[in-house]
């Protein structure tokens, strides 16, 4: 039992140190402007483009369904044009930002880890070292900017997306009165709500691409190696996101309070 | 220069190189023989810096790699160019981009030089017109001639072959060694080709370095090493099994 302990902690934090490592050879990079902007444009477009469908769905179905949880529980205390302000603000600074990154970590980071990780048991990063290139410099540093500038933009989609369908689904589904109703949300949604979700998905951006491609240049060996790499760039990845939206709820909430 | 001085690694539990010596000179074609799983990759990987020993030192003209860290390494590894035993072309790629992508880093060269550069180095490899293609429409020899084409094009001092013959058949084997010895002679680079195939050992190396037992077991010329009398050597090259794995 103590050896599994010693084990499995001792991995965690080997794993965790070598994240910093490559964090830090990534930023060092990045300030040393190493960044092919080809690789970069192409990374923003597959992070981006390519999860549109899955983070409008996600944004749309979310602002709809918590209109009608809100609905339901303010219509007992004839609240119901606050709806739409419980939405905004909950879509802004929590739902949004980590629905969102849930669903780019499922779909990015294990395309993330299985492309890197495939790499790595063909020996490709290793003809990468050959050819005098740092694998942070051609396969972390695209992929890691992509997604801190793809992943806010993800999120200002969803939480319009979600805040859009709630009006409708408030307005003609709940037959709740628009003008109250939007305008209670545009009174307690402030551009707080927005920054703060904004700062959180940038943050969770990072969290999925260096999840991702930590795992995938660290995977296993073979078929077997790639595949639990590509799942646990899914699940650690998510749980980090989930982890640190507590720490920066908190940590944010408190900054914003000093400016108030 | 390469100079390995008692280089040791293990994996694990498991000792790979235990105290390997060996001296190639600037200019010359060492093979580097041995049984599969003998450990020759990993001393492969230990001369570009692929892997960091657990004691020993790898020197590279003089200069000692193995407590660089990877960015001081890049700067070592501009000298070599090296052809994987699968060829570790980037299946994302075509051809043309695979060859090209090491002056494409360097960011010095024109868009005209480049093609210009891949062009040549395919008609190096005796594949011009394979621009376009992807390395999932190559067959195992022409995917090597790509590796090769992607390791010399930027002109490097020293060229590793690890397995360059392995699953080929005797054919596309022998233009592969062909190949070896045109660009050593073309290029009048280093050459350390590791592999089993006895042919290749005998027609690409100035000197061939038996690694047995984790260690350079022999060292000579082809003709010294074919002609020996050691019994470890000679079971080797006559490719002999031992009694016990002939039970069956």
């Amino acid at each position: 039992m103590n050896f599994l302990a010693r084990t499995w902690v001792g991995e965690w934090l080997t794993g965790l140190g070598r994240i910093a490592v490559m964090s830090r050879d990534a930023v060092m990079s990045l300030l040393t402007l190493r960044v092919t902007w080809k690789d970069l444009l192409y990374q923003i477009y597959f992070i981006g483009i390519k999860s549109q469908s899955v983070v409008l769905v996600t944004g749309a179905f979310t602002g709809m369904v918590l209109t009608a949880q809100t609905y339901f529980q303010f219509h007992k205390v004839k609240m119901d044009t606050a709806t739409l302000a419980v939405v905004g603000v909950s879509m802004c600074s929590e739902l949004g930002p980590v629905l969102t990154a849930l669903m780019v970590a499922g779909r990015v980071g294990a395309a993330i880890a299985a492309e890197i990780g495939t790499m790595r048991v063909t020996e490709q990063i290793d003809a990468l070292r050959t050819l005098a290139t740092h694998p942070v410099d051609y396969l972390v540093v695209p992929r890691l900017l992509a997604a801190q500038i793809a992943l806010p933009l993800l999120t200002v989609e969803s939480i319009i997306l979600g805040i859009g369908s709630g009006f409708l689904v408030g307005v003609y589904l709940l037959g709740i009165d628009p003008t109250y109703l939007w305008f209670n949300m545009l009174k307690y949604t402030g551009n707080l709500d927005l920054e703060i979700g904004l700062v959180k998905s940038f943050v969770y951006g990072g969290i999925i691409a260096l999840v991702g491609c930590y795992k995938g240049m660290n995977c296993g060996m073979g078929a077997e190696g790639v595949g639990r790499a590509t799942t646990e760039a899914v699940v650690y990845s998510s749980i980090a996101i989930l982890i640190a939206n507590f720490f920066l709820t908190l940590v944010l909430q408190r900054i914003a309070l000093m400016f108030l | 220069m390469i100079e390995v001085r008692q280089l040791k690694k293990q994996f694990g539990s498991q000792l790979i190189l235990d105290g390997v010596n060996l001296r190639i000179a600037s200019g010359e074609s060492a093979v580097i023989i041995g049984r599969s799983g003998g450990g020759k990759s990993v001393l492969l990987k230990h001369i570009i810096g692929l892997l960091q020993p657990d004691s020993g030192e790898v020197l590279i003209d003089g200069e000692n790699i193995t407590r660089m860290d990877e960015r001081q390494l890049l700067r070592v590894r501009e000298k070599f160019g090296m052809v994987f035993q699968g060829a570790a072309l980037f299946d994302s790629m075509t051809v043309a981009e695979n060859v090209a992508f090491p002056l494409q880093r360097k960011k010095t060269y024109t868009a005209a030089e480049i093609n210009r550069r891949v062009a040549a180095a395919l008609e190096v490899v005796d594949l011009p017109g394979t621009e376009k293609k992807k390395p999932a429409e190559l067959s195992g020899g022409m995917r090597k001639r790509v590796g090769l084409a992607r390791a010399i094009i930027y002109e490097p001092q020293i060229v590793l072959y690890d397995e360059p013959t392995t699953g080929l058949d005797p054919i596309v084997s022998d233009s592969i060694d062909q190949l070896i010895i045109r660009v050593r002679d073309r290029l009048n680079v280093t050459s350390v080709v590791v592999t089993h195939d006895m042919r290749t050992a005998r027609r690409c190396g100035h000197r061939v370095l038996m690694l047995h037992a984790k260690k350079i077991y022999a060292t000579g010329s082809p003709e010294e090493i074919f002609a020996s009398p050691d019994p470890v050597v000679r079971q080797f090259i006559d490719g002999v099994a031992d009694a016990k794995e002939n039970f069956l």
